[in-house]
């Protein structure tokens, strides 16, 4: 299924997500936060390890909207240009 | 026995893996390297993640999180979710599609080519295998010391000095061995099969332990809710107000008894009469490890009975701590009391406590199944040699000082795990895709992998700041040592089965590191020095296969010879080395993405990384500074990680050097930023 958006453009929303994630990993506001989530998670490991989980989603994103079309194309072609060349 | 045997099974079934692997071996050199290109997605997350995941992420995480807190996930394991695939994205794919089309088996082959530079390979080769050697005598040490913890009392009449157990060395010599057998038959297809093996098997315990550990400890809540009682401050990032102020009851109790002891020369000279012993007894309820000199001392400072002056304070608390008395002596020594901070910058005496604590508690070391008094029982069992150390410094050493996560430290270690973009046995990896699409499994998956098996780990690791023993004593002493906290959970909490099980994913995790790097050394001994030098026409497939297999041999020997001596400092290199990887992150990137990038634009970047590099090395005392960082002069001083000033320093020199030289040749330019293909 093609991509909706340009892979330039998706190329600027991963890496806007990518710095959005790296600004959001610093959570000063949590610094002092003792509480607990679900009755035994600390909140500063929660929050980290929702971190995680949007940098999967993001990547996951990059693969639909940012794949490097060109470079995987690229190398399909030198296989090709390979076994031409073999047979 | 039964740990001993799972360990046993479990590298036996290792090396069936192995040795089955490599019944698939097509007889050629690129087979033996990069398993002919043929790695899918999933062999390739799992062998990239296993080879990422050092025994850090198993011992090292759950002891950072028992000294550090909650907080060490953010700081380790978070920031390599982003930046680990991050590095796959930008890095892996493009490297892969020159590694296919030109050939390309190691890291100096491309920069060879792409800085239209000979030398240059030179000049990368002792820099990277130097970097990697500690990485690989980490590994196989870490074996040795795992085995031996794991193993401890399994024998009866051997290996008294190694706590009954299997001694590192042995353990050492047994997992490298195995290691070489899968890498020397199955060379990267055994690797990579072993790897995801390996890779499974510590990702199910890691759950399969929390689940069990929780359990016994009565609930994950209950759990945390100690934790929440007793040591607030490892929930968060922050000093907790009553985690300081008993922190400073402490201090002051432990002043005293330097004081006291000081007094007596270490009770040689007893200051107080038996009445008064007695009366001090009684007023003193605690029944822990040393407390009868703890209730002389405190009599003795609430009945001023000790005078001391400033100076003799001062001698008090650093022979007391163990510290060398800091030559010459500072000019405040006569006048006032060291504050803790001030004390703590003199090092301790190395190895003083081994010597102290082996004749402090002689009579209680032995065998730890045998009674420390037949006749009473309720005393418990014989000490290991361990505990007998865990003991002294427990009740001899001041208590940890408190202390926050420095934000900026924080924020700036975020460049360490640039470095997986350099690692060469990462690189290696990469090659070994089927397809560029190959790479889509590992991207998404591997954040959500370190979560996996971090979350676990961190948990343990902060619920045992806190967990009691059946008679309530705390289980786990002031200063015992954080790699060992996860085996002794494991070893009171859980099953020897479960014990066996773990140690094997222990084991894992440092040989899904281990194999990828003593291939990936004798690759790069073969290829970009061998062959490269010796002409590459002049090798058969066959001699190139028999030199890297040499190689590899040669390297195992090597590293298992210097693992003997023991060289305990090597620990300290861990997040140098790390750091040496992470600030050449930017020469790889710009020989992808810049166009201007030179040949001296490299050279300046490589040699600045290797000068500051080396210049902050000796800052911190060769690393025995742990705690060193670069204090950049903003406000009061802003407290940031060598690494980036390393990184910065590196790529400036990179881009300035490039910006005034001539830009690489048309031919080169052509080669690694072709023109897009037209469509059709």
């Amino acid at each position: 299924m093609a991509s909706p958006t340009s892979p330039r453009t998706g190329r600027y929303i991963i890496a806007g997500l990518v710095l959005l994630l790296i600004v959001l990993h610093h959570d000063y506001w949590n610094w002092d936060n003792r509480n607990v989530v679900f009755g035994y998670i600390p909140v500063t490991l929660f929050y980290q390890v929702c971190i995680s989980v949007g940098a999967s989603a993001t990547w996951w994103l990059a693969t639909k909207i940012a794949w490097p079309a060109e470079i995987v194309e690229e190398a399909a072609h030198a296989k090709a240009d390979e076994q031409g060349g073999r047979s | 026995m039964i740990v001993i045997y799972i360990i046993v099974g479990y590298l036996a079934l290792l090396l069936f893996l192995g040795l089955f692997s490599s019944r698939l071996f097509r007889g050629t050199s690129q087979d033996y390297m990069l398993a002919s290109h043929s790695i899918g997605p999933f062999m390739l997350l799992m062998s990239l993640f296993g080879t990422t995941m050092t025994a850090f992420a198993l011992v090292g995480s759950t002891g950072e999180a028992f000294a550090e807190g909650a907080g060490v996930y953010g700081m380790l394991a978070s920031s390599s979710g982003i930046i680990h695939s991050l590095c796959f994205f930008l890095l892996a794919i493009k490297l892969w599609t020159f590694g296919k089309k030109y050939g390309y088996t190691t890291q100096i082959q491309f920069f060879r080519d792409r800085l239209e530079s000979d030398k240059i390979g030179l000049l990368l080769f002792p820099i990277l295998v130097g970097m990697v050697i500690p990485y690989l005598l980490i590994g196989v040490m870490s074996s040795g010391s795992v085995i031996n913890g794991i193993t401890e009392g399994a024998f009866t009449e051997y290996f008294a000095e190694h706590d009954y157990g299997v001694p590192p060395w042995l353990g050492s010599l047994v997992v490298s061995v195995v290691v070489l057998i899968y890498v020397f038959f199955g060379g990267m297809r055994g690797t990579a099969w072993a790897n995801t093996f390996q890779t499974c098997v510590f990702m199910i315990l890691g759950v399969v332990t929390i689940y069990v550990i929780a359990d016994r400890l009565g609930g994950a809540q209950a759990a945390t809710d100690l934790v929440l009682k007793k040591n607030p401050s490892k929930m968060m990032r922050d000093i907790a107000p009553e985690d300081q102020q008993r922190y400073e009851d402490i201090y002051a109790r432990w002043e005293r008894l330097a004081e006291y002891n000081f007094a007596t020369e270490w009770g040689k000279n007893e200051i107080l009469s038996e009445t008064q012993i007695a009366e001090a007894y009684a007023q003193f309820p605690a029944r822990m490890p040393n407390w009868e000199r703890l209730a002389k001392a405190a009599f003795s400072a609430k009945n001023r009975l000790i005078e001391l002056t400033p100076a003799e304070k001062n001698s008090a608390h650093y022979q007391q701590d163990d510290r060398a008395l800091p030559e010459p002596r500072p000019d405040w020594w006569d006048q006032r009391i060291a504050t803790h901070h001030e004390m703590s910058e003199s090092p301790r005496i190395l190895g003083i406590e081994t010597e102290k604590a082996f004749r402090i508690y002689a009579k209680n070391i032995g065998h730890p199944e045998e009674l420390l008094n037949p006749e009473k029982p309720e005393l418990g069992k014989k000490w290991t040699r361990k505990r007998a150390v865990g003991v002294y410094k427990a009740t001899s050493w001041a208590p940890d000082i408190p202390h926050r996560t420095d934000p900026w430290l924080f924020a700036t270690y975020l460049f360490i795990p640039f470095s997986v973009g350099m690692f060469p046995h990462l690189f290696q990896h990469w090659l070994t895709a089927k397809s560029a699409n190959s790479f889509k499994l590992p991207v998404v998956a591997h954040p959500i992998f370190i979560a996996i098996v971090w979350t676990p780990c961190i948990l343990i690791g902060i619920w045992a700041t806190s967990a009691e023993t059946a008679t309530g004593a705390n289980m786990f002493p002031p200063h015992f040592n954080p790699n060992a906290v996860l085996a002794v959970m494991v070893k009171t909490l859980t099953s020897p089965v479960l014990a066996g099980f773990l140690a094997a994913g222990v084991l894992a995790a440092i040989m899904s590191s281990l194999d990828s790097q003593f291939l990936c050394l004798g690759t790069m001994f073969t290829e970009d020095i061998a062959v490269h030098y010796g002409g590459k026409n002049r090798f058969s497939e066959k001699q190139v296969i028999f030199m890297a297999r040499s190689f590899i041999v040669g390297i195992v020997i090597l590293t298992y010879i210097l693992s003997l001596f023991e060289p305990r400092r090597v620990f300290t290199l861990g997040v140098w080395t790390f750091s040496g990887f992470a600030s050449l992150f930017p020469l790889i990137f710009a020989a992808l993405y810049w166009k201007r990038l030179t040949k001296a634009g490299a050279y300046a970047g490589v040699l600045t990384c290797a000068a500051t590099w080396f210049y902050l090395f000796r800052e911190s005392n060769w690393g025995d500074n742990v705690k060193y960082s670069v204090i950049l002069p903003i406000g009061e001083g802003i407290h940031t990680m060598p690494v980036l000033t390393i990184f910065l320093a590196s790529t400036a020199a990179m881009i300035l050097v490039s910006l005034i030289t001539p830009a690489p040749s048309d031919a080169t330019l052509r080669k690694f930023f072709p023109e897009k293909r037209s469509a059709g």
